[in-house]
């Protein structure tokens, strides 16, 4: 029998559930290979616990062949759902494995559109929007078995909205329950929690509650009780936390997680207290949550380090817990530092670092004159000049006139050549002649022609302002 | 002489309740002139500042170089909360900020800078967060105010792009500043000299509003006044005796 099948050997019409004998008939050059369930079971857990580190705390491997994220919450780690999505679906394919992403409000939902709409990107349902998706799905997309599939066809059901539709009695005295079940979780009428797989080997401590909890207080203090013994595995271990995953149980099944991470290992019970209490409004705690559970999903070796011994603040202040508070606000992306970088063009000269790396001995070059404030991307403006050298004696940005009193310049700038994503490659010779001038009043701004004033082909000639002086 | 002494203890008690004197240690412009000026001898650290450009972006630049002059001289990190990524770090460092220093925030809006500011603000040690917004309410200046005194860390809420018509909103902010670009000295060369700002102070607790012209900060961070507009009595006084 054949279990599954490549593109290619579907083209030839070699479909699942055909004996081999017949495939290889369909498909003289169908080149068999023995299924092994355990080993893909096995495969989808590595997968599963890969998302799970990178992307959600909550994933499952779905057999034969899926795996669930529920990422409910989680973009803010790439800045948004479509970053997250092309992230994943960049990464796994490079490993060669054809995938086909899917997002919708349930995880039923989403199975079909995954299944049945093959666009080769990920697809978004918005939200709200999976009824009518799924309405125009065919009844294959319901996760049933393919004998209930053949028999509703027969009577005339083709798609999912005839089965809406329908009047439900007389399908389910035919087919039972299960035809009902799969319709509702799609559309979301009943809950399908997602059973999250975790690491084996993570810190993890659970608390079941004898009453279901609602506030907000009891959840924090149940996080606290959690904390205090996972930090007593991690001192066993000499380790600290880099993330941490809280696990809701709900009355009703659903598991609502959250997720937090430090940018340096950490076993300070406060910090991470506050961590996750800034998180808990998030988690609606629907009928009640019968039991918690923690995982520390990340560690990291703890370094050692030097005690403000004499109290007297003068060591430096340790910022990481502020530093984890902000990212885990605003997104990491948001809290950096910046480096030098060796570039042509200005705006290319700085980098930014993670907030909390070593903060190395950098230099910066300290002879240029650079604005404190830019303008990204640079801004066109009218300019009186003379050719080829001489600085503006006029400009006219955002429709006020600026009489240029008097400027320094010019300083040449010569464009990376190398770079293809860039103006630069379009021009070879990108030049840019920066002068500082200073307008009437007093105010200093940075201003650019493009080209070096004599030769059409180091640039069009044009003018642009790219900042403002102290 | 005792009457002297209790009129002394009332004038610094009532400083006290006022918050004009506050319990951590000022910090010097190192301008006579600017310094005799303000209560304390110096900026109050501890507590909140604004400062502000006008709608020119020139001025904003100027008000921003600043900033940088002044948490250049305060030792610790810096947080500066943004909106969106314009602040270029080059200038941070020309000014005597190390950019490793400074820790960037981009909040993204008004509401969460002020959010990120005062979170900033409960972390003793920092050498001051700056937090970058349109407006500034009073109940949020408020308690940015309180999260200072209590850290004493000085924060300072630029505010951007801020017409200098507009009548500002009431604030517990200690001083208020304004900074603009200044005509520099004419070289007669093809070149720039210092650039000079007009820092005016617009409001503070316990001191007149004043204006001053001065030349922007140095690799350290200073700001000095322009040589030729100095008052030179005390020092044509002072030559004879050195001759």
């Amino acid at each position: 029998m054949i279990a599954t099948a490549d593109a290619e050997a579907r083209r030839q019409g070699v479909v699942p559930g055909m004996t081999v004998t017949r495939a290889r008939m369909l498909a003289p050059g169908l080149y068999v290979v023995d299924a092994e369930p355990a080993a893909d079971l096995a495969g989808l857990e590595r997968l599963a616990l890969w998302a799970g580190r990178r992307y959600s705390p909550c994933v499952a491997p779905d057999p034969p062949d899926g795996v669930w994220l529920d990422v409910t919450g989680c973009a803010g780690l790439f800045g948004s759902e479509r970053a997250l999505l092309k992230d994943l679906h960049r990464r796994v394919a490079a490993t060669g494995v054809a995938l086909q992403i899917a997002v919708a409000d349930t995880p039923g939902a989403a199975h079909a559109v995954a299944r049945h709409v093959p666009a080769g990107r990920p697809v978004t349902i918005e939200p709200g929007h999976h009824r009518r998706a799924m309405a125009l799905l065919p009844i294959a997309a319901l996760r049933l078995e393919v004998a209930t599939v053949e028999a509703l066809r027969k009577l005339g059901f083709e798609r999912i909205e005839q089965l809406i539709g329908a009047p439900r009695g007389p399908i389910a005295k035919r087919f039972g329950h299960a035809v009902h079940r799969r319709l509702d979780q799609a559309l979301g009428n009943v809950p399908e929690p997602i059973e999250p797989l975790f690491p084996s080997r993570s810190p993890r401590s659970h608390r079941s509650l004898l009453e279901p909890i609602i506030t907000a207080e009891a959840m924090a203090r149940v996080a606290r009780d959690l904390i205090d013994d996972a930090i007593a595995q991690l001192v066993q271990t000499g380790t600290g936390a880099r993330r941490l995953d809280l696990a809701f149980h709900r009355v009703d099944g659903e598991t609502p997680m959250i997720r937090v991470g430090t940018a340096s290992p950490t076993r300070d019970p406060a910090h991470l207290v506050k961590l996750l209490a800034a998180r808990l409004d998030t988690i609606d705690p629907g009928l009640g949550i019968e039991a918690m559970t923690l995982i520390v999903s990340l560690t990291e070796p703890l370094g050692g380090r030097q005690g403000d011994l004499a109290r007297d603040g003068k060591c430096a202040p340790d910022v990481a817990g502020l530093v984890d508070a902000l990212a885990n606000r605003f997104g990491g992306r948001s809290l950096y530092r910046t480096a030098p970088r060796a570039g042509g063009m200005p705006e290319r000269t700085v980098n930014m670092v993670p907030a909390l790396s070593g903060a190395g001995d950098r230099q910066w070059p300290d002879d240029l004159p650079r604005p404190s404030r830019m303008l990204s991307p640079p801004q066109p403006v009218q300019v009186i000049a003379m050719l080829p050298d001489h600085p503006p004696a006029m400009f006219v940005w955002r429709g006020k006139r600026y009489r240029v009193m008097q400027a320094d310049g010019p300083e040449r700038l010569q464009g990376e050549w190398w770079r293809d994503a860039g103006q630069e490659a379009e021009q070879p010779l990108a030049i840019r002649d920066y002068f500082q001038v200073e307008v009437e009043g007093g105010g200093r701004y940075w201003l650019f022609r493009q080209g070096d004033g004599e030769h059409a082909s180091s640039g069009p000639m044009r003018w642009f302002i790219h900042g403002a002086f102290a | 002489m005792r009457s002297a002494t209790i009129m002394d203890q009332l004038r610094s008690r009532v400083a006290a309740i006022e918050g004009v004197r506050t319990r951590h240690a000022p910090l010097p412009f190192g301008l006579p002139a600017i310094d005799r000026h303000l209560p304390g001898g110096g900026l109050a650290s501890g507590a909140l500042h604004e400062v502000s450009g006008s709608a020119e972006l020139a001025d904003d630049a100027a008000a921003t170089v600043f900033l940088a002059g002044i948490l250049a001289r305060i030792d610790g990190p810096v947080f500066w909360c943004l909106r969106w990524r314009d602040l270029f770090s080059p200038a941070l460092d020309l000014a005597g900020l190390h950019p490793d220093r400074v820790i960037h925030v981009e909040a993204g809006s008004d509401t969460n800078v002020l959010l990120a500011t005062e979170e900033c603000l409960r972390q003793p040690g920092l050498a001051g967060v700056v937090g970058e917004v349109a407006k500034l309410g009073t109940t949020a200046s408020k308690r940015l105010q309180l999260a200072a005194e209590s850290s004493g860390v000085t924060a300072f809420i630029f505010r951007r792009a801020a017409d200098p018509r507009q009548l500002a909103e009431g604030s517990a902010a200690v001083t208020r500043w304004r900074i603009t670009a200044h005509p520099s000295e004419i070289l007669g060369l093809p070149s720039l000299a210092r650039p000079r700002w007009q820092i005016a102070l617009e409001r503070a607790r316990g001191a007149e509003p004043k204006s001053w012209i001065v030349e922007a900060c140095d690799a350290q961070g200073r700001l000095a006044l322009p040589a030729d507009l100095v008052d030179r009595p005390a020092a044509q006084d002072a030559w004879p005796i050195a001759l």
